[in-house]
């Protein structure tokens, strides 16, 4: 009796000692990339480092204006992109299609969140960068923001059809249904009753798939060119800016980290912090959207 | 809602309504304000509106199949004709040739999936399972330890959202280089544990809150412990859920390639220890696309990356059907 007692008392800090250790990477993790990062911040200055538009490691020139720019651009292309798509799937999924239909658009939707990055940067490189390279403009090399941002918009696809599915889905019944009642078309209801109740959820999922755009790496490294300048027309056309090569913040260090030494390697870790507090912003308001919904 | 459409009429169709109708019985149709009126004249307009929108709607929903076959089949399509026999089985050549199958990936693959496994998966079960079932008695309490475990929660919320590349650097700098574990299949294990243990811990968290409180209540009512009821009751009743999660993990370490790319060195050699470096096969199709351009074969690599997961897909699909159904049995 007392070794059952001795076993049930050890199981619990057994168990409390395992929470804590997951505790304990996310703390490190914070830790050790602000650690790493932090001599940048003090050599290189967070003015420079965040407003500088030269990134020369050679030169010890460290801006990652380009990088925040490149990010920025092939997240707003991916968002306007997709997410009209993914409402609309996600407005298919939740009211009108079929459950046959939904049954097949489910997996599928499944399956694309699914796929391994680097198989849609590879799809990418194939057969979306030399499509975009038809496009007659010159210098024109079909890498970049535009492809990034088609690649993109699929993948953040399955996150936001996904979450403002839950969203639509969520909205009471008697909303509904009151609406239908005042004789309202199905459709009527949908864009008057259902996406105005569903909003928050569906804003919460927006942001998250702007987190998703923000931290993906691989396959934007394979379509966006990676070049170092800011992105910029590429003639007199101010849309030809979507032609433009350029580099995601999570692209700048996968591509320099492995053989970077001294401040560089600093430099990419202070990418790192500024990615990580990017990302944190956007995921608390994403939750916090969520919550006040729950509750509300 | 005020009423709009059931308003009071002009004078006129009121006394029609009085009249009622030539058999004497009151027709709706006679009731109607002119609002109402105008507003049924709108009726083919409203149902002609709902006919397009729906007719997007379809599009769109389609569009995100097609989206998947145009991908997929892409990729199959180009693969399956690298893919043979001897494909599978000879390791590659390395250098930059691009020759050679992708044996040595497929092990290396598998190592490391065991690997993140062994580590994540019992600390992270155990984790929830704390997290779940002990640290509910200390909601609203003060002290050092609820206060943590506040912390814990709210951090494997944040890692979950955390971008894969994070994880990466932080291994880099942990593991590769203050551990000095080098780039080595150790070190993205690590790092790959640490990418994975928000699913675990959400998904096992998940499974065991789906338990009933019941069971809990009638094992502790028999007599049995807290820590005998969660290994003979609540753990058995969670456990496709649990399994779930970690098969979802293993399709994570399976299509990961960020976090790999900086900690495990890319060698296409077999390891022959913990501490050799390696590359996966998300690994082989980025450097084969990237590096030594060999389209094909990063095809052939690719296609049976998608196979695998769509392999991970239908076990997931299974068990949570396998959920459904036993929860429906309760």
């Amino acid at each position: 009796m007392r070794l059952t007692y001795i076993v049930d008392r050890g199981a619990k800090y057994v168990l409390l000692l395992t929470a804590l250790l997951s505790l304990l990477v996310v703390f490190l993790i914070g830790i050790f990339t602000l650690r790493e990062g932090w001599p940048a911040f003090t050599k290189i200055g967070l003015g420079e480092l965040l407003s500088g538009s030269v990134w020369r490691p050679q030169m010890d020139r460290f801006g990652l204006w380009p990088m925040l720019a490149g990010s920025a651009m092939v997240t707003l292309g991916a968002v306007v992109l997709g997410v009209p798509l993914s409402l609309m799937a996600a407005i298919f999924m939740a009211e009108t299609a079929p459950s046959g239909v939904r049954n097949i658009v489910r997996p599928a939707i499944e399956l694309l969140a699914g796929i391994p990055s680097v198989v849609y940067g590879l799809f990418g490189l194939v057969v979306l960068v030399p499509m975009v390279r038809q496009i007659p403009v010159a210098g024109n090399q079909g890498f970049g923001i535009l492809a990034a941002s088609i690649v993109l918009a699929v993948m953040i696809l399955p996150t936001v059809t996904n979450i403002s599915e839950d969203a639509i889905r969520s909205v009471p019944r008697e909303y509904k249904e009151g609406s239908l009642a005042l004789g309202t078309t199905h459709w009527q209801t949908i864009v008057g009753v259902i996406l105005p109740s569903a909003r928050s959820g569906i804003i919460a999922g927006v942001i998250l798939g702007i987190g998703r755009a923000l931290g993906e790496t691989m396959a934007m490294i394979m379509v966006i060119g990676n070049s170092i300048i800011p992105p910029r027309p590429l003639d007199s056309n101010p849309l030809t800016i979507v032609l433009s090569t350029a580099r995601t913040l999570t692209g700048n260090i996968a591509v320099e980290i492995s053989y970077a030494t001294g401040l560089q390697e600093d430099a990419l870790f202070a990418t790192g912090v500024v990615l990580f507090l990017m990302i944190i912003l956007v995921n608390s308001a994403a939750r916090l959207l969520m919550r006040g919904k729950r509750n509300g | 809602m005020a009423d709009k459409g059931w308003g009071p009429g002009t004078e006129v169709q009121r006394r029609r309504y009085l009249f009622a109708g030539p058999k004497g019985r009151v027709q709706a149709s006679m009731v109607v304000s002119p609002r109402r009126a105008a507003r049924r004249s709108n009726s083919a307009v409203r149902k002609i509106t709902q006919k397009l929108a729906f007719g997007v709607l379809w599009l769109a929903g389609l569009s995100s199949i097609a989206i998947l076959v145009t991908v997929v089949g892409y990729v199959m399509k180009e693969g399956i004709q690298v893919i043979s026999w001897e494909f599978l089985t000879t390791a590659p050549l390395g250098g930059l040739s691009g020759e050679g199958g992708i044996s040595t990936t497929i092990v290396t693959t598998i190592y490391l999936v065991a690997l993140t496994i062994v580590i994540a998966a019992p600390l992270g079960i155990g984790a929830a399972v704390y997290l779940g079932e002990y640290a509910g008695e200390m909601q609203g309490r003060r002290g050092l330890l609820p206060r943590l475990v506040g912390i814990a929660r709210f951090g494997v919320e944040t890692l979950a959202g955390v971008p894969s590349i994070i994880f990466g650097l932080f291994g880099y700098a942990l593991f590769v280089t203050a551990m000095q574990l080098r780039f080595s299949l150790l070190s993205a294990g690590l790092a790959g544990a640490c990418l994975i243990m928000p699913v675990i811990i959400r998904t096992t968290e998940e499974a065991l809150r789906a338990v009933p409180r019941s069971y809990r209540e009638g094992s502790l009512a028999l007599g049995a412990t807290q820590c005998q009821t969660i290994v003979g009751v609540v753990l058995p009743a969670a456990l496709p859920g649990i399994v779930t999660g970690i098969v979802l993990s293993v399709g994570r370490i399976f299509s990961e390639t960020a976090v790999f790319y900086v900690t495990l060195g890319g060698s296409s050699n077999l390891p022959k220890s913990l501490l050799s470096p390696g590359r996966t096969m998300a690994l082989h199709v980025y450097s084969l696309a990237m590096e030594t351009r060999a389209f094909d074969k990063a095809m052939g690599t690719a296609a049976v990356l998608i196979i695998t997961i769509i392999l991970i897909n239908l076990t997931i699909n299974l068990l949570s059907r396998h959920l459904a159904t036993s929860a429906r049995g309760q």
